[in-house]
């Protein structure tokens, strides 16, 4: 009998996190973050008052049908009953599942914009590098045997290629604000993965693949990278940043670090 | 007729037994051992997370390399993570629910002896039992135990040079892995082919009690899975010891060395665990829901509602669990067009687990309940079931996914629903039939304090985690000291720590009262729940050969409570079959 006051504090409990919003998402910097926060507050509100009832409705038939002397109903359940109960959580689960497939198909499915800015992302334990082609925008040929972290070649960039003459090689990444951008993501050795939650998208990087990912972000900023695939030892200290800039700042980052090469 | 005698030697009787009841014992107390090596690992990796600089002096003393001068290496707490989630989900979930209450309770349920292979019964306790001794080995080895996580994704976890417990620590995993597999398969055919062919008269297939029916779907998803993930681990084994490339494609470079192998694909190894890894979480969870199908009805003295409703909700469970693999890998660069398939099946599978919690509750509707210790964590089972199952809402939709994906959220989702809950429906197996299996009760004060803190505590330990997820914190991240943003997190870590504390020592009250109670508890009698399945009909605990000689006849469904003029409350399987003539 306890129990059902005890599932009912737990519930209100609950419920209040969810409502004060204490741990949350960040602000979203992307027109795909806010559609991706709107799926999420669409399914916490059916799931909350799915969430609040049926614990509430449990609590209610252990305080209710406590024995307390009566003799218990002798019933083997009722079809109508289950109809509604099974014809309704279809309909609301599928339903939900098909509202969202409208943001996964922008991420994945959507025909990528052509003049989309190329950046190419090489994992390994335990960092990440990012290559932008420079101003013939092409990449270098690049050779795992040329690889040399110290000496700041972490994709293996092959000098006698013109193409990769002007490369431009970087610990973090930035981005324009408010262009496309495509991501093409390389590992050298085990899984990891990119994620930034401010844009609300997360991609696993896998060796032998080359996966891209297109996104778009708005609002100027530095944001962190944490690898979200278990990498080995260093896993959890594999971290970079992105740099959301104005465009024209952007620009001439690229020119700095052409210079600099 | 006669009655069968037991053998007389304790070798042949308790060790090298082939009588059913002493091997669910022995899975049993073997998931009991598993339990607390797992339990014991969370605390050590909880305690690390919030103090990742402490200085332990007797960590030194068990890992002298991995914890070199009492500090716990980022590795090492990889490895403890690794080894509780293996022991938990193969030799705790797997294991107790099915192979120790399933091998104790099923012959009895269907009126039968033993099990149609009693010899397989016991080679497939003791291959686990190797199994698990293999596993625990991984600890004592050079390198240390694997770090690669339960998953044991490649290439991680196919190449030695990619981290400490790389090498001889994972070869280890995976054979173990291996002959757990070979184990579950007997274990699986031996269900199987028990509840097919050795019912006894009268036992329809629609007079099962739902515990037997779900102990049959589970042990035909055990076949099925356990196989493909045996055909997994060799594969996984030759990649690491023979220079095949099954897992591991071309051009990689590890520790700046270039390497050999050519044309396997990483995706591969986790299509086919999660073939068998996802059917996984229901054989973990499911005789935790017939557990409490089965306890909700008895102890509300009402029939259970839409029996078979519950039937058909738990064969299209086993059936859809075969179809939603890929919902783990909606972020592992498998085909988009895919992943949204998988999630309209993932979706569909949300609906007979809500049909089974709509019966619970209509069970319980107009039912006169006996607040018992094992009726409480039948309800608590319910409850958390309701929880961890509609968390499954947000990670089934790959829109979603793109954010919760390896966060916390999805830690917290499996630990309430195939940890806690699945573990909640053993707590209520335990105090349910305890005085069947040893002829006394427990009790049930101490019972119930467990109870109580063990409910609070698990959702204080399990629901702030879905908060973390919110925030974007990763999972398998051993501290939390290099990210601004997960620096402010840092005080619900802290305070799930405790409640893990507090949780896991409230469970010293259980362990006191199980072995107190098998010595010291109160006699119990033949039927002390007035329950109506056949294992109430025949002494506590039973005779050798479980009826002694007899062969019962069932003339009634397995819920037959509070039938109108009827003599008593409840209607056993095997009364007359006019219950009024009495």
């Amino acid at each position: 009998m306890l129990l059902a006051p005890i599932i009912w504090v737990l519930t209100v409990v609950i419920c209040y996190f969810f409502m004060a919003k204490t741990w949350w998402f960040p602000p979203p910097i992307s027109a795909h973050g806010i559609a991706y926060d709107a799926q999420f507050m669409r399914t916490l509100v059916i799931t909350g008052i799915i969430f609040f009832f049926a614990q509430f409705a449990l609590g209610w038939v252990i305080f209710r049908f406590r024995d307390d002397g009566r003799r218990a109903t002798y019933s083997h359940g009722n079809n109508k009953w289950e109809t509604i109960w099974t014809s309704a959580t279809a309909v609301l689960f599928v339903g939900l599942v098909l509202t969202g497939t409208r943001i996964w198909a922008a991420v994945h499915l959507s025909e990528p914009d052509p003049n989309a800015v190329p950046i190419e992302i090489m994992s390994k334990q335990f960092a990440f590098s990012f290559r932008y082609p420079g101003p013939d925008g092409k990449f270098g040929a690049t050779d795992l045997k040329l690889v040399n972290d110290a000496a700041g070649n972490p994709f293996g960039l092959d000098d006698n290629d013109p193409a990769g003459k002007d490369d431009i090689v970087s610990a973090s990444l930035k981005v324009p604000a408010g262009k496309p951008i495509k991501l093409i993501m390389h590992s050298r050795d085990v899984i990891h993965n990119f994620f930034v939650r401010e844009l609300r998208l997360k991609q696993d990087i896998v060796p032998g693949m080359e996966i891209p990912l297109y996104f778009q972000a708005d609002t100027p900023g530095v944001y962190e990278i944490p690898c979200s695939e278990l990498c080995g030892l260093g896993h959890f200290q594999m971290r970079s940043t992105m740099e959301v800039m104005p465009e024209a700042d952007f620009e001439k980052w690229k020119v700095d670090q052409a210079a600099n090469r | 007729m006669h009655a069968h005698h037991a053998p007389q030697g304790f070798i042949r009787k308790y060790v090298f037994s082939l009588d059913h009841k002493v091997i669910g014992i022995q899975y049993y107390f073997l998931a009991l051992f598993s339990v607390l090596v797992g339990m014991s690992l969370s605390l050590l990796m909880r305690f690390h997370m919030i103090h990742p600089d402490a200085k332990v002096g007797w960590f030194a003393t068990l890992w002298p390399t991995a914890a070199q001068g009492g500090i716990m290496t980022p590795e090492l707490y990889l490895s403890l993570m690794t080894m509780h989630g293996t022991i938990m989900v193969f030799f705790v979930l797997t294991t107790a629910p099915q192979s120790g209450f399933g091998n104790y309770f099923l012959p009895i349920q269907i009126g039968a002896e033993d099990m149609a292979f009693p010899v397989l019964n016991m080679l497939s306790f003791w291959t686990t039992f190797i199994a698990l001794a293999v596993m625990v080995a991984a600890f004592f080895v050079q390198g240390g135990p694997p770090l690669a996580g339960w998953t044991a994704y490649p290439p991680l976890s196919a190449l030695a040079n990619s981290g400490p417990g790389e090498g001889l620590g994972q070869t280890l995993w995976i054979v173990s892995i291996a002959i757990f597999c070979g184990a579950s398969l007997m274990g699986a055919i031996n269900f199987i082919a028990t509840i097919i062919d050795l019912r006894c008269q009268g036992m329809s297939l629609m007079r099962l009690p739902l515990t037997c029916w779900t102990w049959f779907v589970t042990a035909i998803l055990g076949l099925l899975g356990f196989a493909v993930l045996l055909a997994a681990g060799v594969l996984l084994i030759l990649d690491r010891s023979a220079g095949t490339s099954f897992f591991v494609p071309g051009g990689l470079m590890i520790s700046d060395q270039i390497l050999n192998h050519k044309g396997g694909s990483p995706l591969l190894w986790q299509h086919l665990f999660w073939f068998f890894g996802h059917p996984e979480v229901y054989i973990a969870i499911l005789p935790g829901m017939g557990v409490t199908s089965q306890l909700l009805s008895t102890f509300c003295r009402k029939p259970i509602f839409g029996y078979r409703a519950m039937v058909y909700a738990i064969l299209s469970i086993g059936f859809l669990g075969f179809m939603v693999w890929g919902h783990h890998m909606f972020m592992s660069g498998m085909s988009p067009y895919s992943a949204m398939a998988f999630s309209v099946l993932t979706m569909a599978i949300g609906v007979p687990s809500a049909i089974k919690t709509f019966n619970w509750i209509g069970t319980l509707w107009g039912g006169k309940i006996r607040f018992t210790t094992a009726m409480m964590f039948a309800l608590g089972f319910v409850s958390l079931f309701v929880t961890g199952g509609l968390s499954g809402i947000f990670l089934g939709q790959p829109a979603l996914d793109l954010y919760f994906h390896d966060t916390y959220f999805v830690v917290g989702h499996f630990h309430m629903i195939m940890g806690v809950a699945a573990i909640f429906g053993m707590f209520a197996g335990t105090f349910y039939w305890f005085p069947k299996m040893f002829g006394r009760m427990m009790n049930e004060t101490l019972g119930k304090i467990h109870f109580y803190i063990t409910f609070v505590g698990v959702y204080a330990i399990f629901t702030p985690m879905h908060f973390l997820g919110i925030a974007g914190n990763p999972r398998r991240y051993s501290d939390f000291t290099n990210f601004d943003f997960l620096g402010k997190l840092l005080p619900v870590h802290t305070f799930m720590t405790h409640a893990a504390y507090w949780t896991a020592g409230i469970q010293i009250l259980f362990f006191f009262n199980l072995f107190w109670s098998m010595k010291y508890g109160k006699k119990a009698p033949m039927n002390p729940w007035n329950a109506t399945t056949l294992e109430w009909t025949v002494s506590s605990p039973p005779p050798f050969d479980n009826f002694g000689g007899q062969h019962p006849v069932v003339n009634h469904g397995p819920y037959e409570y509070g039938v109108p003029g009827a003599p008593r409350d409840y209607v056993m399987q095997t009364d007359p079959v006019d219950v009024h003539a009495e």
